[in-house]
């Protein structure tokens, strides 16, 4: 029997408790979530026979205005075209250029391409030459799209009125100038540039002034780590961690696949995780909310921050044999005891945590020194997070007192991001000059002298350090589009110098950095490495073990949450981060990986603690009831969370696997300053950042009002098919056949068990796909680690529309690629009993066994990408009316817009339900204000791909326009179509760093995409029903282990 | 602005090409007659021919005969500094052999025009002859020819026009027949008439009023009515149908164009080849409107027009047209130089798919070798661009289906096609069985 036999898989709560609830009936029993409402103006008798209006006149109207649209029709418009005077010698319009350039915003680094047409950037894309720890994420995918904001400053401002460069040069050097010999200070506050010809700058502004001070601000701080990491090797970084070297990850409240420590470990975390020979790593979390990397763990547990810091300590007194027995639960104590076991019996394992105090980051640094894995690399220097909080506390309170003569910020919005803004403001008013460089009118903007119109990074020169020795640029991929200036120059300025960013840069490189490489080569590559300061790995390694603090004292210290309070945990979100991109409508529409919520953030309990506090909503309203039956859409109450006197009405979301007693928080929501006002969403988390920390404890207190979400995904239902996903854990796959974990369907033939892909029960004959070439997607589930980064792709590939959260609520969502997200867990409380006794029901909070019976407490999470599958035998071609869905002879399943009536027919056959019809023009219409509505925001379109109009179906092309492009590449080269040419050339497969995603054509058959569909764990999703899909996926292992 | 539309008659282009090929090619041996007649008269002593010929090839990229270029214009040189400066042909061998050297000796008028020219030196020539220059300054020393202005039609206006008139003649035959016919049968009824009445023979009268209107005949015969009621519907349907499927076709859509370019200048008379301009023909899928700096690459040196001209497009009118562009792209013929006042050329766009069809034009001109004229018509003929073409998805399909692929010395084909005719015998391979067809190919 597969091992998914006896699993339940669930997508919320409503999900798994089926029972008695008429909404989740009434969901299962419709295929549109809505009808078309005709009652609406049909229904009401009554006014329909006071209306004037007879049948004859509508009739007449009708016919009028047909005729009147007819004539319309006839007259085209006149179009423009306009030739450049003189063209660019680079440029060919038709042809995409592409430039290497780095990101490094603060929070986001990361080595792209830049794809242009016509000299406009319009996709982010991976660097291939730059290390995997430097792929772009979601954030970074969709970077490309901020640029177009139409929200961005176009010129200076002087006290908030419109200025000139020319009086704000002369206006800031008079002002620095006369502060020269002040006893004030001029204090740089700027984000972690990472950047060395940014950093020789403010040196050279230091010497030239001597009273200036730099303060580096990560408003998400790591600022602890990177104390700890500064006290024991000397250097204000962090240590770098290759987790596809580690066969055992232990992560106690890190978020690795998310932004624990500048983020970017996902793609090698992903390299260990794909068993090969039979082997994969094993990872095991200890975390209080659900997190991305809790979520990919093989065991986790929902535990809050002192039983985290519990197990810390006594990992390490188990370790170094030192201190005494620490006061652990019960259950607590086993798990740790066999987790010690493992950590001894393994060879490359790594302890990673998330605590933000010094103490707990540097007994992490002494226990991966003395487990010593390879995967601990502390040589490899990050530079990405710079930030320190007391240097930040130390300046609001200088600013306060009247100690600071101007300050001048880059890349940082303080009074957005700082709990205490309110001091920060009065700080400002106590300063003589202050000076913002900024991309928006922000919250900051809002209170300085001089507002200094920033350059989006697409515009700028620059360089990034983003680990020590791994230098990156950034260049320009197109003219400043507004009125900007970067910070470097007015930095060059203040230094009176006249030459201009660009040339400083690249002379700072010549002499200090580039070794035997030209300047044009590093340009053009992007990267460039050099390891000449690099020192061993083993100087580190063999550092003494310095760590001081008593580790009795350091459990004595932990002290038991207050009486009614709960936990409250900060996080950042994949799709939004530290809050800085919130004004870009793709990111704001891209459902959270967990839980598929868009356009929100939210408080996160658990649902024990929900109940206990009345947050609870029952079954029957979990969803709206309208006038047509469910909506689908999710509903929460409202919670008022409380902190030294800082009051916030958050909606409150039930999440599987919350640690009681813990709730969490997103950053990076509740802007309201300088984005459009429909994205002004959620509540601000940072106010509860106190003393930079995200572990706060709160107060809660229930109200009666209903928040509705709006969530993906969680609209329709399983319908009963839970063998979506296939999973089995390593024992089971190294032991027994695929017949076992990966069982081929079957149907019977005249009795007899005949598999699907057998011909005899096939309806349709097969069509010879062996010449030419014949696309396939193979996706791995054990890689896939649902970071979303190839949603954003497709989004910016394929210009997918953003439709709104009340459209998202309707489920009318329109991505073309979803990630799937489940939860699972043993069908039968015996099983789950039996499992219980080993991993679950840990942490002090848990009061009674009966509660942990509930899988809602610790479910297993699986992630699956869904797009089309472009079924060979695919049920939508056969029912649509018209023949505007048809089959490609490479395999694609081909959508022809200017054919589509829509009749959503196709949609409803569909077995993936990946068709997405267009409601509405989302494109320059006011009602859907977002990019495709200002000409601005239509610079990212990509001109390659149709923008669909209303009333018709679309859906994943498998990038038609990319496999085409190598085909028409090898035709006019008079070749053949190399091999691999064709290998992630779908946007969704370029962005995936994890490697889960291979495209390719199986007509190769040495390719990796061929073996991919012949591996053992391949399968096809739903094979029952025998669309012979071109997608194949990989049946998930888990490396858990339940004694 | 209003669209213009021009109904195009494709039988009417091959027959016009054929009766131009005619005409030109006759024109072309009576030309050549004279030239040889000519030359030959002159040839004793200076060869005015060769003359010609090197003066394009060595001094025209410089010097114009009537117009200052980047040195001083030509005509009547020698005469002109015999006359003024007192230079003989010596002082010219050796300025045209090495102006430097003439320079640094100090010579006068050497020094002089070097200076007046910005200090551009004259490219020295040591390779040419007493007597190849002797042919040049000849050349140079022609008298100006008064433009002979064409008031006769240039080319025939419309092509038609020979086999129009036939037919004309031979339909007034016919209406000349039938006239006499008709005259004839009249005389012979009149003409029995008056015999009948000589006989006594009372002819039967016709009873008017007993008969029935023709109208009310057809009103009440229900079937009739029935009948033509169904005809009447199916021709208007027929028609209604025509007009809808005719509505977004801009096939002869001839707008006016911001700067009056022909094509049948450029690519006609001077056969220019299409993709020179349009380069990114062969590699893009846009075959691009040529940016001004291409145009610059001829019009820095043509400044007017000495071709054919009629009353309509005169050589003032094709001058002003250069004037025109001259201002778009910020050139000053006078000084020879860019003034850096630059602005765009809004062309009216002539051939226009919908944002949902995917066209590629390098896929057809380098792939496939189609010509620019298979789809776009006698570009080389048309004064006005117009579109040839319907640009409907009927028109695509049916080439798609009749046309061969290219297969020869293209590895990618050739690899399909042995596949092919191994497993199912394929011979010719068409954009069809390439999957040319397939709704996708085109619509993404």
């Amino acid at each position: 029997m597969s091992s998914n036999k006896n699993k339940k898989y669930w997508k919320n709560l409503a999900d798994l408790n089926p029972l008695n609830n008429s909404a989740l009936e009434s969901l299962e029993q419709k295929e549109f979530i809505e009808e078309i409402p005709v009652d609406e103006f049909l229904g009401d008798k009554e006014s329909l026979s006071n209306s004037s209006t007879t049948r004859r006149d509508f009739l007449k109207f009708v016919g009028f205005s047909t005729a009147a649209a007819s004539l319309a029709a006839c007259e085209g418009p006149v179009i423009k075209s306009i030739p450049y005077v003189v063209q660019p010698e680079e440029i060919i319009p038709g042809i995409a250029n592409y430039y290497a350039t780095t990101i490094g915003n603060g929070y986001d680094f990361a080595n792209v391409l830049i794809k242009t047409r016509e000299g406009r950037p319009i996709k982010v894309e991976k660097n291939k030459l730059a290390p995997l720890s430097a792929s772009a994420n979601a954030r970074v995918q969709a970077s490309v799209l901020d640029l177009y904001d139409s929200f961005r400053l176009a010129k200076p401002y002087k006290n908030q009125v419109e200025s000139s460069w020319t009086e704000f040069d002369n206006d800031t050097n008079k002002k620095l100038n006369s502060l020269k010999n002040s006893s004030k200070s001029i204090v740089l506050l700027t984000q972690t540039f990472a950047s060395p010809s940014t950093y020789k700058l403010i040196s050279e502004f230091k010497k030239n002034y001597s009273n200036a001070k730099h303060v580096v601000y990560d408003a998400i701080s790591e600022s602890a780590a990177l104390d700890a990491y500064e006290a024991k090797y000397g250097t204000r970084g962090l240590s770098n961690y290759d987790f596809s070297k580690s066969d055992l990850i232990v992560s106690i409240g890190a978020d690795i696949l998310g932004d624990w420590q500048g983020g970017g470990f996902d793609s090698n975390y992903a390299k260990s995780r794909i068993p090969t020979k039979g082997k994969m790593s094993r990872h095991i979390h200890f975390e209080a909310n659900m997190s991305l990397t809790g979520a990919n763990a093989d065991n986790r547990y929902p535990v809050n921050q002192n039983d985290q810091k519990l197990v810390l300590l006594s990992i390490y007194t188990k370790l170094f044999k030192s201190g005494s027995d620490l006061n652990l639960s019960d259950r607590l104590n086993k798990v740790v005891d066999s987790l010690f076991n493992e950590l001894l019996e393994s060879k490359n394992p790594v302890v990673v945590s998330g605590i933000q105090e010094i103490e707990y980051q540097s007994l992490v640094l002494e226990i991966n020194q003395k487990l010593n894995s390879k995967a601990f690399q502390p040589n490899k220097i990050i530079l990405t997070r710079q930030g320190n909080d007391n240097d930040v506390e130390s300046l609001i309170k200088d600013m306060i007192n009247g100690k600071v003569g101007a300050i001048i910020m880059s890349g940082v919005n303080p009074v957005y991001t700082l709990p205490n803004s309110d001091s920060f403001i009065e700080g400002l008013k106590n300063t003589g000059l202050s000076v913002l460089f900024s991309m928006k009118n922000d919250e900051t903007a809002q209170h300085v002298n001089y507002l200094a119109a920033a350059p989006h990074y697409l515009e700028s020169w620059g360089d990034v350090e983003m680990t020590q020795g791994e230098y990156s640029i950034t260049q320009p991929t197109i003219r400043p589009i507004f009125d900007t200036k970067q910070f470097q120059d007015l930095l060059l300025l203040w230094n009176n110098s006249s030459v201009t960013y660009h040339d400083y840069l690249k002379s700072n490189w010549e002499k200090n950095i580039l070794n035997d490489k030209t300047w044009n080569q590093a340009l053009h590559d992007g990267v460039f490495e050099n390891k000449k300061s690099i020192r061993s790995r083993a100087s580190y390694i063999n550092s003494k073990n310095n760590f001081s603090a008593s580790i009795t004292s350091l459990a004595n210290s932990i002290t038991k949450n207050p009486e009614n309070t709960f936990e409250l945990n900060l996080y950042s979100k994949t799709g939004m981060g530290d809050g800085q991109c919130a004004n870009n409508p793709w990111l704001q529409e891209f459902p959270d990986p967990i839980t598929r919520a868009t356009w929100d953030n939210y408080l996160t309990v658990s649902e024990a603690d929900a109940k206990k506090l009345n947050l609870y909503l029952e079954a029957s309203t979990f969803f709206t009831e309208s006038k047509n039956g469910a909506d689908g859409g999710l509903n929460g109450k409202y919670a008022i969370i409380s902190l030294d006197g800082t009051d916030i009405k958050v909606p409150v979301m039930i999440q599987p696997g919350q640690a009681q007693g813990t709730v969490g928080l997103s950053l990076g929501y509740g802007r309201n300053r300088g984005v459009k006002e429909v994205m002004m969403t959620g509540v601000n988390g940072y106010k509860f950042f106190k003393n930079f920390k995200s572990v706060q404890s709160i107060k809660i207190i229930a109200t009666d009002e209903i928040h509705e979400f709006a969530c993906v995904q969680l609209h329709n239902t399983l319908m009963g098919r839970g063998d979506v996903i296939k999973e089995t854990n390593l024992e089971i796959f190294n032991t027994k056949g695929s017949n076992v974990w990966n069982a081929a369907a079957v149907v019977s033939l005249n009795h007899e068990e005949t598999p699907v892909s057998s011909p005899s029960v096939d309806l349709w004959d097969e069509f010879d796909r062996s010449i030419g070439h014949h696309f396939n997607l193979s996706i791995d589930l054990n890689a896939c680690t649902g970071c979303g980064a190839c949603v954003i792709a497709c989004h910016a590939e394929n210009n997918v529309p953003v439709v709104g959260k009340g459209e998202i609520r309707k489920s009318r969502d329109m991505h073309w690629l979803r990630i799937d997200r489940y939860y699972s867990s043993e069908d039968s409380f015996e099983n789950d009993d039996l499992k219980k006794d080993n991993i679950s029901g840990l942490g002090s909070s848990l009061s009674s066994f009966k509660e942990m019976e509930n899988p809602a407490e610790n479910p297993q999470v699986a992630f699956q990408p869904i797009m089309c599958q472009h079924c060979n035998h695919a049920p939508c071609e056969t029912v649509c009316p018209v023949a505007a869905t048809t089959h490609g002879r490479q395999g694609q399943n081909q959508m022809t817009y200017n054919r589509c009536v829509g009749t959503r027919y196709c949609a409803n056959n569909c077995p993936y339900k990946v068709r997405r019809f267009n409601w509405f023009l989302y494109n320059e219409n006011d009602e859907f204000d977002y990019h495709m509505n200002d000409d601005l925001g239509r610079m990212v379109l990509n001109p390659d791909v149709t923008v669909r109009s209303r009333g018709v179906m679309e859906k994943c092309s498998f990038c038609i326009q990319a496999t085409q492009s190598v085909i028409l590449k090898a035709k006019l080269e008079g070749r053949e179509v190399k091999e691999g040419e064709f290998n992630d050339k779908v946007a969704c497969a370029a962005a995936c760093s994890s490697g889960a995603m291979k495209f390719g054509d199986i007509n190769e058959k040495d390719s990796e995409i061929y073996r991919l569909k012949e591996d053992d764990r391949a399968y096809h999703l739903l094979d029952t029903v025998g669309t012979k899909p071109n997608v194949v996926y990989q049946v998930k292992v888990r490396n858990n282990k339940n004694s | 602005m209003n669209k213009k539309y021009k109904k195009v008659n494709p039988n009417s282009y091959f027959i016009k090409n054929s009766t131009n090929f005619l005409t030109t090619t006759v024109g072309k041996i009576i030309l050549t007659f004279a030239l040889i007649f000519s030359v030959s008269s002159f040839a004793q002593d200076l060869d005015l021919v060769q003359g010609k010929a090197l003066f394009n090839a060595n001094c025209a990229a410089c010097h114009k005969l009537d117009k200052k270029m980047t040195g001083p214009a030509l005509r009547g040189v020698q005469d002109r500094l015999l006359k003024d400066e007192g230079l003989d042909k010596e002082w010219m061998y050796s300025w045209i052999r090495n102006s430097a050297s003439l320079i640094k000796s100090g010579d006068d008028y050497s020094n002089k025009i070097y200076a007046e020219y910005n200090g551009s030196a004259m490219t020295a020539f040591p390779q040419l002859s007493d007597s190849e220059i002797d042919n040049i300054l000849a050349y140079t020393a022609q008298e100006k020819a008064i433009p002979v202005v064409n008031t006769v039609q240039a080319v025939p206006a419309n092509g038609n026009s020979s086999s129009g008139i036939s037919n004309e003649i031979i339909l007034g035959a016919f209406a000349f027949v039938f006239l006499l016919l008709a005259l004839g049968l009249f005389l012979v009824n009149k003409t029995l008439r008056s015999f009948a009445v000589q006989s006594n023979i009372e002819l039967p009268k016709t009873n008017k009023s007993s008969r029935k209107p023709l109208w009310k005949a057809f009103v009440d015969n229900q079937f009739l009515m029935l009948c033509s009621a169904i005809l009447m519907l199916l021709v208007s349907a027929y028609f209604v149908y025509g007009f809808l499927m005719q509505i977004g076709v801009n096939q002869g859509y001839e707008p006016v164009q911001p700067i009056h370019y022909s094509h049948k200048i450029h690519a006609g008379d001077n056969e220019i080849d299409c993709k020179y301009c349009h380069s990114s023909a062969r590699v893009s899928k846009h075959s691009g409107i040529p940016s001004l700096n291409v145009c610059m690459n001829c019009h820095k040196t043509i400044y007017e027009y000495n071709g054919e001209t009629t009353e309509e497009y005169s050589k003032e009118f094709y001058d002003g047209e250069i004037q025109k562009l001259y201002k778009a792209v910020g050139w000053d013929d006078e000084e020879q130089e860019y003034t850096g006042e630059t602005q765009a050329v809004k062309w009216v766009r002539i051939h226009n798919l919908p944002d949902f069809a995917y066209f590629n034009h390098a896929q057809h001109v380098s792939v496939a070798g189609i010509e620019c004229q298979t789809c776009h018509g006698p570009v080389e003929e048309m004064e006005i661009m117009y579109q040839y073409s319907p640009l409907t998805m009927g028109w695509c399909i049916n080439c798609h289906r009749e046309t061969n692929v290219k297969v020869k010395d293209n590895q990618y084909y050739e690899k399909i096609h042995e596949q092919l005719s191994q497993k199912y015998g394929v011979d010719k391979l068409t954009a069809a069985q390439m999957g040319g067809l397939e709704c996708g190919k085109c619509h993404y």
